[in-house]
């Protein structure tokens, strides 16, 4: 009897521990997410190795970062990612403990301090016009016990104290139309020189006061030739430009306010003359100059007398010089052979003493080295240390020394361009499944800890060892597909031309791969990647080829640039083909027919107005003939806001043409007027989001057909006035109207127009609605509007009658000629955030509900339920209307801060996010790419066809046996008492 | 819906907080187009009738257009005029009404030309100046259909013309009613153009309702957190009760057994077999 109580007791607990937490704990953060931090190319470098224990550089990037890097590990510590308009022109170390940078064109000046990344003071410094900028902090100079900071930028000079920031003095030079070039201070005086150059023919040598900002003296000179703006200091009082044709260097010597040239022909110092280039490295008495794909040290003689000691080939880079012990200067050079790098650091004064000498293996996807910064350290046995921190073509950034590769970090994926998703290989038959659970022992042992732990009786060591189990188990980070397809990879293209394989499990690179390898061939130096397609996906037949991505890149910036096509195979990394196409890239659409071997068929766009089909081969010829009649493409102008739709003509006539080119004719265009309207966004749905079903029934039973069509394209158009940024206009001025047009006949479905509204526009298409965001000058808050379109035609079927006689024209095929019969349904709310990209949540079958995903301003993703974007919510929802679901209405968007997914972490320069679907249908990918890279998978309307991973079986098992045993043990007493009781 | 945006428009007359914003009502032209000249009258240019005059004809000025179209890949012809009424509002905002539109009917070259259309299931395209005051503007607003979708009894077109002031952005192009898919090789039985045109411009969004500060306080209690509907203490603890009902039970069974036992009672054995059983 005990028993039967005890085993109620055990249910109740069972059944109370039964109810399943939705929203995300302390100790689940980590086990479905990842987290990636980077900075991006750097730009500077600077180390700070002055008597602090840890050693650390500085560094600022092509991504507005300011970071600071432990030189041991590579790792951050700490970091500040500037605005995308806030780019860093220099970045220096002032007092020893201040971080200074100069960003935003010389006009905003910034201290951090060095140990924790704290902001010390700003100062936003006057600019008159935009001009080159220069950041000067002067070691030895003091000023009244103030240590001023040099800084010109905007036509001023501005002296700025180094303990607070406030501006000693400035000189206009705007109305000269001066630009200042070097600031120099010789040794043991308060007055600076100032060199620039006036209208880029006469140099002007200001003598400046450092305490006091005026001018001592001033000297100019005209220089018939005029100059090329690329000047090379190279001592105290000698600087070393090209002038205006590039074929002499000119030595500017002034010593003492004196200005004199010197002029050396190159032809002179080289037989082969071509355009010169003097390279940024500063050198004492040095300077490097590049000419017709050859580097050449000069030294500069006394007198300005030029004279080659050394030149090298075209690939290598080199540090600034450094100084070492006893007055001398080094710098080091780092150049390619084969697939090593030597790494080379020299005296300057005497070229031949090479200090160092190391050659480290380095990765062919790395490409060349594109920056070397060095650095250098006492060693224990007392002697010179150098290390050099190198920058790659693929962005990464490299910590050599001793020879070798220290750390490494992939700054490349913080510039993500393009991302899609791969499935990973199926597991091989015979290759047994890496087994977590070893034993049955440790089997019961690991649940007996989570029974522990979700009995809230497991102690701190415990909860460590659940944790660590959490993470170990369900193989996460394998290298097989998995059951839920949960296991991915996500491959993303960086704008380096790198592509990056990231695993979704724990966001480990399986592989990279640089387009741009150096074993390519010379045809297409320099590719850049533009977009990524998914080439290959095998699901059905031709299950034993691998999957590949096709990489559209191009040979130059200009758009008319010849392509280059790439496949990549997606398991490997390798490169399958890769082909020159012989015409320009504009647009490249994929086609929803593939092939016998699942290759996907791609059109791709020139400039000339035709368009090629890929792949070349002849059963993808035949599958689009098939189709030729019904393949249509639109496209944008922008600039001119007309869009063209497009159908598909003949086959290309002329010498040059192959079967697999055809010309288009025009079929339709929408002109929007230059004076009143601007394009500003323009979107589509996903090609490959699948809708579970057309049908929407509603609470009166009554049911609305989405209008589902894969070519509707949203087109947003302001004002030109209101092109500008946020407040620049007057409600009365500016004006959005957004519109839906049917991209086969060019028919405006819809057209909106939101008086004394303003872009930007960001929207998400999905199913038969847009959600778009943007601001209303009126109530000075961003709005956000849903659309959505229901099919009218299909209206009638609603009568059952119909449907069982089957009179209904469900089945009948959709023109896009037929008239469409298609109202809509909107409702706007006020929104508190401004955004920066809106993706939806896709799942495999469209079942589970959707989900915004509303990247803010402060770099997070918040998941914000499409119920509450819902143009049928209203303000008193009936009782049946709220059963569905339907929240009242409000004039607001909530923000719950427990939905942002992002949780505690920030995705620094968020720039895009992208949703893939698992296999099981409650779940979807996220992935989040900007500076950082953020994963995670989301259940929107939770794992409605899964247990938890936390899911206690053992518990469930226990519960079972003693169920069971309970009802044995009663069974048993009952005969016995029974036999008793018939005894008696 | 439409009960809703009354309350709004109400709430908002009654919060005199807000900005001022023009309470004037946009003439709509939604559909303010009207029907193409007699299929019949093949050349002749002007439109016929005029129903109303405005009151301010200066402010007022005529407009004409012409539609042009083009076979396949042929070059552009002209095919009709469109003539309408370029209305001045006060705003300096133009807008077009009255719109008319002649046909011209087809000649037998261009009979014989669209015959081949239908047959080879090609484009008939038309197109209309971006601009109806100095046409043709920046570019041709360009429609085209599949020439199958044409045909009924005589050939059914039917235009909607969005306009932006005095520009055409699009014209949507086409029969009046569906064209269904395996789209069928058929010559219209009557070589005249039945046409209908509707002038569309821009719908305004709805302004986004400001709730008052007493609706919102109103609605907050009522609508978002709303109470959940009190249950009855039994639907609320039933999964409680029901366990803890048959604990009950067997304790008392297992006294009374206890008691019986001493006095040799017999109920207890079997009511704890039913019990374990229930279980």
């Amino acid at each position: 009897m005990a028993m039967a109580i005890r085993v109620c007791l055990l249910l109740l607990v069972f059944l109370s521990s039964a109810i399943v937490s939705f929203s995300l704990y302390e100790d689940q953060v980590g086990l479905m997410d990842w987290h990636q931090r980077y900075i991006g190319k750097v730009k500077h470098a600077v180390f700070h190795t002055q008597k602090t224990g840890r050693k650390r550089v500085i560094v600022s990037t092509e991504e507005n970062v300011v970071a600071s890097l432990d030189l041991r590990h590579g790792e951050i510590f700490w970091r500040h990612v500037l605005g995308t308009k806030d780019a860093i022109d220099g970045v220096d170390i002032a007092l020893g403990k201040y971080v200074i940078t100069l960003s935003s064109q010389g006009s905003m000046l910034r201290a951090w301090n060095l140990p924790d990344g704290q902001m010390v003071w700003e100062t936003s410094l006057h600019s008159a016009q935009s001009s080159k900028s220069l950041l000067s902090v002067p070691i030895n100079l003091k000023a009244d016990k103030d240590y001023p900071i040099l800084v010109f930028g905007g036509g001023y000079l501005h002296a700025v104290s180094a303990i607070d920031g406030e501006v000693l003095w400035k000189k206009d030079f705007t109305a000269e139309g001066f630009e200042v070039q070097r600031v120099l201070q010789p040794p043991e005086s308060s007055v600076i020189y100032v060199l620039g150059f006036l209208h880029s023919s006469e140099a002007v040598v200001y003598q400046i006061d450092s305490k006091t900002g005026e001018v001592v003296a001033q000297k100019s000179m005209v220089f018939p030739g005029g100059f090329s703006g690329e000047i090379s200091s190279v001592s105290s009082d000698k600087v070393v430009v090209l002038d205006s044709t590039r074929s002499i260097l000119v030595t500017i010597g002034f010593l003492d306010g004196d200005i004199s040239f010197h002029k050396t022909p190159i032809s002179d110092l080289v037989e082969d003359s071509g355009n010169a280039e003097i390279l940024s490295p500063l050198l004492s008495d040095m300077l490097a100059v590049k000419v017709s794909k050859r580097t050449m040290f000069v030294r500069v003689g006394g007198e300005g007398k030029l004279e080659v000691v050394d030149s090298l080939s075209d690939e290598t880079a080199m540090s600034d010089s450094l100084p070492v012990a006893d007055d001398q200067v080094a710098f080091a050079s780092v150049h390619h052979e084969g697939s090593k790098i030597h790494l080379m650091v020299k005296l300057v004064d005497d070229l031949d003493t090479v200090l160092l000498r190391e050659s480290i293996q380095m990765d062919q996807h790395r490409g060349r080295v594109h920056k070397v910064f060095i650095n250098n350290y006492i060693k224990t046995d007392r002697s010179n240390g150098f290390r050099a921190l190198i920058v790659m073509e693929d962005h990464s950034l490299l910590l050599l020394q001793q020879g070798a590769i220290v750390w490494s970090r992939e700054e490349g994926l913080a510039s993500v361009t393009d991302v899609t998703t791969a499935e990973l290989p199926v597991e091989k038959d015979g290759v047994s499944v890496a087994k977590v659970e070893h034993t049955l022992v440790d089997w019961l042992k690991g649940h007996v800890l989570k029974l522990k732990g979700s009995l809230l009786l497991a102690s701190p060591e415990d909860v460590a060892a659940i944790q660590e189990m959490r993470m170990q188990s369900s193989g996460r980070s394998k290298l097989t597909r998995d059951h839920n397809g949960f296991r991915k990879l996500f491959i993303a293209l960086t704008r380096a031309g790198k592509l990056f394989a990231l695993h979704t499990g724990d966001g480990r690179i399986v592989w990279s791969m640089l387009l741009n390898s150096p074993s390519k061939s010379e045809a297409c130096e320099r590719p850049s990647g533009i977009s990524l397609y998914q080439w290959q996906v095998p699901h059905h037949h031709a299950m034993d080829e691998n999957p590949s991505v096709l990489v559209v890149g191009r040979c130059g910036s200009d758009s008319s640039a010849p392509g280059v096509l790439s496949l990549v195979d997606v398991y490997t990394g390798k490169e399958i083909s890769s082909s020159d196409i012989g015409h320009s890239v504009v647009q490249v659409m994929p086609l929803p027919f593939t092939d016998s071997t699942e290759q996907r068929l791609h059109l791709i766009a020139d400039t000339e107005g035709h368009v090629h089909l890929y792949p070349k081969t002849s059963e993808a010829l035949s599958i689009f003939q098939r189709e030729f009649q019904n393949v249509y493409w639109y496209t944008v102008e922008g600039d001119d806001g007309i869009i063209r739709g497009h159908a598909m003509k003949s086959s290309c006539a002329g010498e040059t043409a192959d079967e697999y080119c055809f010309t288009t004719r025009e079929l339709w265009t929408v002109v929007f007027p230059s004076e009143s309207e601007k394009i500003i966004s323009t979107l589509t749905r996903k090609p490959n989001e699948v809708v579970h079903t057309q049908a929407k029934v509603s609470t009166d039973q009554d049911v609305l057909y989405k209008y589902v069509s894969r070519n509707l394209l949203f087109v947003a158009t302001v004002s030109p006035k209101g092109a500008g940024e946020i407040g620049s206009v007057t409600p009365e001025e500016s004006a959005l109207v957004v519109y839906l047009i049917d991209t086969i006949t060019g028919r405006i479905l819809h057209r909106l127009s939101h008086q004394g509204c303003q872009g930007p526009v960001h929207a998400v298409f999905s199913e038969n609605w847009v959600v778009y965001h943007y601001f209303n000058l009126r109530a000075h808050k961003y709005e956000v509007t849903v659309v959505e379109i229901y099919d009218q035609s299909r209206a009638e079927n609603k009568n059952v009658w119909k449907l069982v006689l089957g009179k209904h024209n469900l089945t009948a095929p959709i023109s896009s000629y037929s008239r469409p019969e298609m109202f809509t349904k909107s409702q706007s709310y006020f929104f508190a955030q401004s955004v920066k990209t809106i993706a939806v949540t896709s799942t495999a079958k469209g079942i589970t509900s959707k989900q915004l995903l509303i990247g803010t301003i402060g770099d997070q993703i918040l998941a914000l339920d499409k119920r509450f974007v819902d143009p049928r919510r209203t303000l008193n929802p009936s009782q049946a209307e709220k059963e569905e679901g339907i929240i009242p209405l409000t004039d607001s968007l909530p923000i719950i801060p427990q939905s942002y997914i992002t949780h505690s972490l920030k995705v620094e320069g968020l720039r895009g996010i992208v949703t893939a679907p698992a296999k099981l249908e409650s779940t979807t990918h996220v992935f989040a790419y900007g500076v950082d890279l953020f994963y995670t998978r989301l259940a929107p309307s939770k794992t409605y066809d899964s247990l938890t991973d936390d899911f206690s079986y053992a518990l469930l098992l226990i519960t079972i046996v003693a169920l069971v045993a309970a009802i044995y043990i009663t069974w048993v007493i009952s005969e016995k008492r029974e036999l008793s009781e018939k005894w008696r | 819906m439409a009960k809703l945006t009354v309350f709004f428009f109400f709430s908002l007359i009654i919060s005199s907080s807000l900005a001022f914003q023009s309470d004037e009502l946009l003439v709509d032209d939604d559909e303010f187009g009207l029907e193409g000249a007699k299929p019949q009258s093949s050349s002749s240019s002007s439109p016929t009738t005029i129903r109303k005059r405005y009151s301010d004809p200066d402010l007022d000025s005529k407009v004409q257009f012409t539609l042009e179209h083009a076979f396949g890949d042929s070059d552009f012809s002209p095919a009709g005029t469109f003539s309408a009424r370029l209305k001045s509002w006060s705003h300096g905002g133009k807008t077009l009404t009255k719109l008319r539109f002649s046909r011209n009917g087809f000649s037998d070259q261009e009979k014989h030309t669209f015959n081949n259309l239908l047959k080879g299931d090609d484009f008939y395209r038309i197109r209309l100046p971006s601009n109806v005051i100095s046409p043709p503007g920046k570019e041709f607003v360009v429609a085209s259909v599949r020439a199958r979708c044409l045909p009924r009894d005589g050939l059914d077109e039917h235009f909607v013309i969005h306009m932006e002031g005095a520009n055409i952005l699009a014209v949507s192009y086409g029969s009046l009613g569906a064209c269904q898919y395996p789209r069928q090789f058929k010559l219209p039985a009557k070589w005249s153009f039945n046409s209908h045109t509707i002038l569309k411009s821009s719908e305004q969004a709805p302004r986004t309702p400001i709730f008052t500060e007493e609706i919102v306080g109103g609605e907050n209690a009522e609508g978002e957190v709303e109470p959940p509907p009190e249950r009855s203490f039994w639907a609320k603890y039933w999964m409680y009760l029901i366990p803890l009902g048959l604990v009950v039970m067997n304790a008392v069974t297992q006294a009374t057994n206890m008691a019986e036992e001493q006095t040799g009672g017999q109920a207890g054995g079997s009511q704890v077999q039913q019990s374990a059983r229930r279980r």
